[in-house]
């Protein structure tokens, strides 16, 4: 007799042996769906402190001084900051790891493509997230180097220390047009990205188990996706139309 | 009517397989959509050319053993399977394309026709509820509240067909998974073995090479018995609750 | 029809055969052989049968079964839940079915219901009244033992499907709906929505999933049977063709058991599934397995009329709409053509509630059925002219909408209606829906004793394929019962005190028997793809459809039936030297798969024919035009015909050999039926 889990007279796949939960594609999308929500709430906090330039110049640069000694004397100068940091670096390794498995399982289930294929029932958002994360991907690292590790400013020209004070670096930033662009495409791109991403997540969760539920998340979503990558678009218009100076 | 088919024709699982294009004409609106396929095998087999092989049984949109992406659309533009499908939902002079369902999973055997036995496969893993012939108690003394009845009942009704995984982009099978899931998972007698089935079914699941679901959502646009997407929710609770169980 | 002694119509072939009634009409036609008898079903009383048989017939020890093989063809409810059962049980379990997953068996289509005598509505429902309804509702052309033990494990069915999940509709309180169904007059049908075939289906395919897991059922889908394998006078094995390589494989095991379905597709046209077929009953029937009452033939008269020629097949609409729909056909045969909305009331003819006042639209189904014929036959048919004729009679809503209001009849029917408009285009809520008969089911099937054993040893036959608990007509809800009390609850029973004997010698695959039965397989398929003529497989079958509907369909006579027979084996020559198959034998080629389906219907149909031909009574869906009562109700004989015909193979040219089983009921009273 052939094996009995194998159906015979083929070499088609078996059945699994001792199945983990923590292996399942499910698992990684929920390490997907912590990551991203963990980003939620750090943009959230990021885009309260960004809008602090409306302000003006002191309060904002005071903010930025104040995130180094938050938690002080419990946690050492900077403390909070690279807590925060490493938090959100393992999020992103874990976001981007993820990511990419998916994307592989993806590719792999569908080998061959579809002459005409529609896409009823899908928002277009949902359609854009590996390349919308690969733009934010792309646009995270340049802000890094922009604004965190290299300090760039593409206006002086000068880097590190001598790009200036946090408020200074980030209006000359602004005052250049493509830099503004830049920032807005990749702004768009994260309110893409959250208003799938924000349902897929609750989702995945396991907390849409009815069609109102469902319908709820998803106008949550598109909410958020507004306020976030609209409240992240004021300063760097406000700069270039001169709000902000 | 006259139509111009676009079908894609691939002798074996081995053949590269390419869009062959055909005229039909004398189409009635009334017929079925495979009854239009019929017409031209027929019209095929006098020209001696093989009839299109393609799968059906009961065409009464119950047994899930037609298939067909038509146009784009697994089942074609209405909610329903392709053996329900009419000729009425087309217009004289229309190109339709016809090909099988893409997916890894689901290799192609020939023309039309895949091979879907992954699907059993995965209800193989643990889709039931172990209960030996004769062991049952008397069916009346462990009442279910009607509303997870009817919870159950309504994505029992699956019928199998794949179409959920023929829209996927990542060609996942969850809406399938997440239907059986929740049938069982609703049901007093489904309690005992809801955590290892959930985790076996979803290993078995990936294990076959189906993608992993990001939510998009064509699976339940494409479903002919328009099962909801809250059962890949209920799915994803499920696989969740059974890891803080230890699975 | 008339109804005087027809004595010009007799056959002109030779008489040699010994006269069993008054007239002979299938005289030269068969053969009559020795007459057969049940010999499993214990003696006693009816009550205690069942537990008598199950306490004597002998178990295998749990160690040994693991060596027994078991060959089920079939997934449907009969062969899934027996698959599940006896691979529970430890047996080693070989299944096959044609479709790509088990789960598809045409078992899923099944809409209404299951009977089971649970009373739970405490309205007088018992085991013996479910047995009363079904002996009768079979117009007692059935076996007593058989349909006794039948309502007996009915109730033991609703309790395992629930345990295994089927989610059956049921009350606020948390318990189970039953509705009535059928025309009885208690409420005992369990359902789950409009779709009770498909879940408890998926029930059984499930439990029998549970077993490929565990090791103990292997499953072959895409594997049509094409012949059994009778060696030394037992069944031992199929042939079978692997329809996606075509390789033709050799199954062997100590018993074989067929749960192949029904054959109404010997029709072409009828609600079954396109795959439907008789091959795996016929090969058994050509090795020595006995054909019972093949003619009885259940006709349902609320179905999608056919459209056009292109028609690959019919659709059931539920019996339940004949409630409030009122079915009409114009006066006049030239009002055919109109819309009905134009039709005025005083020019149309509810012919149901005028020839039988009482019943009205309620008549049973056979009737509801021939009447509908009728009135077409008179030229009063409606809908669009298929051939020179129209197929169709109105089933209007309009009086029950006005008098409960749209609502009520949406929520009632709601996915019917849906369901008739995407098939037809049209509204039922303005247009009248047009209804006509189909075939629908077949109670007759290889014959099997009390243990479902048929004439062939070792060869075991459940569900729709064999004839034993329907008689000449079955009632609604039935059939799922039926499969399901067979695979669960009784085959496993039997068909140990069969395996107590085994395992049987081995055989190999150069057993003559084997080499045989393969190389038979092979030259028919070799055959039909060397013939080359010029007709595809699916103008045979039509053709075929086209003389079964017509000349044993809802009314037969012996004169349509004669001629029938003639068209049939004129249809046969046709096939065998003038069919096209193309393509290859070594790849899926579903032209193939139909030309050897077809071939078996051509036979097969010309054995209903001399079955309806010699069975001069009518009965149940039986209704031969020579026997009717004045006012055209259907005629019993039961002096003559209370036998079921158990017919023999009588070889490629001779005759059929018909057996006669004599029924004798001990717990139930033979009446004429009366719808008055
Ligand atoms: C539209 C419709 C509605 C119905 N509604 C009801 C209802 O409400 N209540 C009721 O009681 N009954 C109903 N019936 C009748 C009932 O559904 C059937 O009689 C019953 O399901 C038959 O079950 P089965 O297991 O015998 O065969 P099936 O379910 O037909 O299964 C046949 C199996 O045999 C396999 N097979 C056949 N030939 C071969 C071969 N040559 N090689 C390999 N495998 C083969 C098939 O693959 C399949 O698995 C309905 C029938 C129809 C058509
Ligand atoms: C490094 C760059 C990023 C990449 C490559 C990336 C990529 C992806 C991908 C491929 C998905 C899965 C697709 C899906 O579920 O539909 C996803 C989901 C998600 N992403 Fe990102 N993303 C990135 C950054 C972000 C950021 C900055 C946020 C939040 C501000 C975020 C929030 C989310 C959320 C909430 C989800 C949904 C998780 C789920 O489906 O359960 N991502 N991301
Ligand atoms: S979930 Fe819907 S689309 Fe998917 S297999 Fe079931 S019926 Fe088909
Ligand atoms: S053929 Fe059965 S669902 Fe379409």
């Amino acid at each position: 007799m052939a094996n009995p889990v194998t159906t015979p007279g083929s070499k088609r796949p078996t059945l699994v042996d001792g199945a983990r939960a923590s292996r399942t594609s499910i698992a990684l999308k929920l390490l997907m769906a912590l990551s991203g929500l963990a980003f939620v709430g750090f943009v959230l906090g990021h885009m309260y402190g960004n809008l602090k330039a409306f302000s003006g110049h002191d309060a904002f640069n005071e903010y930025a001084y104040h995130l180094k000694e938050l938690g002080e004397p419990m946690l050492p100068h900077m403390g909070f900051i690279w807590i925060m940091r490493g938090g959100l670096l393992l999020a992103l390794i874990i976001h981007v790891a993820c990511a990419i498995e998916l994307t592989r399982r993806a590719r792999k289930a569908r080998p061959v493509q579809y002459v005409v294929k529609k896409h009823t029932g899908a928002i277009p958002a949902s359609r854009l997230m590996r390349w919308g994360g690969l733009t934010l991907f792309l646009f995270i690292v340049w802000h890094l180097v922009n604004f965190t590790f290299g300090k760039v400013n593409v206006e002086t020209g000068e880097t590190g220390d001598a790009a200036g004070d946090p408020y200074n670096l980030l209006v000359d930033t602004f005052d250049v047009w493509w830099m503004t662009l830049i920032y807005l495409v990749a702004m768009a791109m994260l309110g893409a990205h959250l208003h799938h991403g924000v349902w897929s997540s609750m989702q995945t969760l396991g907390l849409t188990g009815t069609a109102e539920a469902r319908a709820r998340v998803k106008t949550i979503s598109f909410a958020l996706a507004i306020v976030i990558a609209g409240g992240f678009s004021l300063v760097p218009i406000a700069v270039l139309t001169g709000l902000i100076d | 009517m006259n139509l111009t088919l676009k079908i894609w024709r691939q002798t074996d699982a081995v053949d590269k397989g390419k869009i062959h294009t055909y005229a039909i004409s004398g189409i009635s609106q009334d017929m079925s959509f495979l009854e239009m396929l019929d017409v031209l095998n027929e019209q095929l087999n006098e020209q001696g050319e093989e009839p299109v092989a393609f799968d059906s049984d009961c065409r009464e949109g119950i047994c899930g053993m037609c298939s067909l992406m038509i146009n784009g659309e697994p089942h074609g533009p209405e909610v329903t399977t392709t053996c329900q499908l009419h000729m009425r939902s087309f217009n004289d002079g229309d190109t339709i394309t016809i090909e099988p369902w893409r997916s890894g999973a689901f290799p192609v055997v020939k023309d039309l026709v895949v091979d879907r036995s992954a699907f059993d496969r995965i209800i193989q893993s643990g889709g039931y509820i172990s209960a030996n012939t004769g062991s049952a108690p008397e069916a009346n003394s462990v009442p279910v509240p009607r509303d997870n009845a009817v919870r159950a009942f309504n994505v029992a009704t699956c019928i199998g067909c794949g179409a959920c995984v023929a829209a996927c982009p990542n060609g996942s099978a969850s809406l399938f998974l997440g239907a059986k899931i929740t049938h069982l998972g609703e049901l007093p007698q489904g309690q005992p073995e809801r955590w290892s089935r959930v985790v076996d079914m979803t290993a078995q699941h990936d294990h076959e090479g189906f993608g992993g679901c990001t939510n998009i959502g064509e699976c339940a646009a494409a479903c002919p018995k328009e099962i909801p997407l809250d059962v890949i929710s209920q799915l994803n609770k499920d696989l969740r609750t059974a890891m803080r169980h230890g699975h | 029809m008339t109804d005087m002694p027809d004595t010009t119509l007799t056959s002109d072939r030779s008489h040699d055969e010994p006269s069993p009634g008054q007239y002979d009409d299938a005289a030269g036609y068969y053969t009559l052989g020795e007459p057969i008898a049940d010999t499993k079903a214990p003696a006693g009383d009816i009550a205690d049968r069942w537990q008598t048989r199950k306490f004597e017939a002998r178990l295998v020890n749990p160690a040994n079964r693991r060596k027994l093989s078991i060959i089920i063809v079939g997934t449907g409810l009969a062969g899934g839940a027996a698959a599940a059962t006896l691979g529970e049980a430890g047996y080693n379990v070989k299944s096959f079915c044609y479709q790509d997953s088990p789960r598809r068996a045409h078992s899923i289509a099944a809409q209404g219901g299951i009977n089971a005598a649970k009373n739970y509505k405490e309205d007088g429902d018992s085991t013996h009244r479910l047995f009363y309804d079904t002996v009768k509702g079979g117009d007692y052309r059935s076996r007593e033992s058989n349909v006794y033990r039948l309502a007996e494990v009915s109730t033991n069915i609703i309790d395992q499907c629930v345990a295994q999940g089927v989610p059956f509709a049921r009350e606020y309180g948390g318990l189970l709906d039953n509705r009535s169904f059928g025309g009885v007059q208690v409420s005992r049908t369990f359902y789950a929505r409009g779709q009770t075939g498909q879940q408890l289906l998926i029930g059984a395919y499930q439990a029998m999933e549970r077993q490929v897991k565990l090791g103990t059922v292997t499953e072959y889908t895409r594997h049509e049977m094409l012949e059994v394998i009778v060696a030394d006078g037992q069944a031992r094995g199929i042939i079978a063709r692997d329809m996606v390589t075509g390789e033709i494989e050799t199954h062997l095991a100590d018993v074989v058991v067929l749960a192949s379905g029904g054959y109404g597709n010997v029709f072409y046209l009828s609600t079954n599934a396109m795959g439907s077929n008789v091959t795996a009953a016929w090969r058994a029937h050509r090795k020595g397995a006995y054909m019972a009452n093949p003619c009885y033939t259940q006709i349902h008269p609320t179905c999608i009329p056919v459209s056009g020629d292109h028609q690959s097949k019919l659709t059931l609409m539920s019996e339940s709409l004949r409630n409030d729909g009122r079915i009409w056909v114009p006066k006049k045969a030239e009002d055919c053509g109109k819309d009905p909305r134009d039709i005025p009331e005083e020019d149309r003819d509810y012919y149901l509630e005028r020839i039988y006042p009482s019943f009205g639209n309620l008549v049973p189904r056979d009737i509801a059925s021939r009447q509908a014929k009728n009135m077409c036959d008179e030229g009063r048919g409606v809908g669009p002219m298929v051939g020179d004729f129209r197929r169709g009679v109105y089933l209007d809503f309009k009086d029950a909408i006005a008098r409960l209001g749209k609502d009520a009849i949406e929520e009632k029917y709601d996915n019917l209606l849906d369901m008739y408009e995407r098939i037809t285009g049209e509204n039922p809520y303005e247009v009248p829906m047009r209804i006509y008969p189909a075939v629908h089911y077949v109670m007759g099937g290889l014959w099997v004793d009390y243990d479902l054993q048929s004439t062939i040893k070792g060869l075991f036959v459940t569900g729709e394929a064999n004839f034993s608990d329907h008689g000449a007509n079955r009632l609604g809800a039935s059939a799922l019962m039926q499969g399901l009390a067979d695979g669960y609850f009784v085959l496993p029973h039997t068909i140990r005190d069969y395996l107590a004997d085994g395992p049987f010698p081995e055989i190999g695959e150069d057993h003559p028997a084997v080499v045989e039965a393969r190389a038979d397989v092979e030259g028919r398929i070799e055959k039909f793809l060397s013939i080359n003529g010029n007709r595809s497989v699916d103008s045979f079958h039509r053709e075929l459809g086209h003389i079964m509907w017509e000349y044993c369909g809802m009314e037969r006579t012996a004169e349509g039936l004669r001629k029938a027979i003639d068209m049939i084996r004129e249809l046969k020559r046709e096939f065998w030297s003038d069919l096209k198959v193309l393509g290859t034998a070594d790849s899926l080629n579903q032209s193939l798969e139909k030309a050897g389906r077809v071939a078996d219907f051509i036979e097969l149909g010309e054995l209903m024919c001399i079955d309806a031909l010699n069975r001069r009574e009518s009965c149940g869906g039986h209704f031969r035009g020579e026997s009717q009562t004045e006012d055209g109700e259907a005629l019993r004989h039961d002096d003559e015909f209370a036998y079921v015909a158990a017919w023999e193979w009588g070889g490629q040219d001779g005759t059929p050999i018909l057996h006669k089983e004599e029924l004798v009921y001990t717990a139930i009273e033979m009446k004429q039926r009366s719808y008055k």
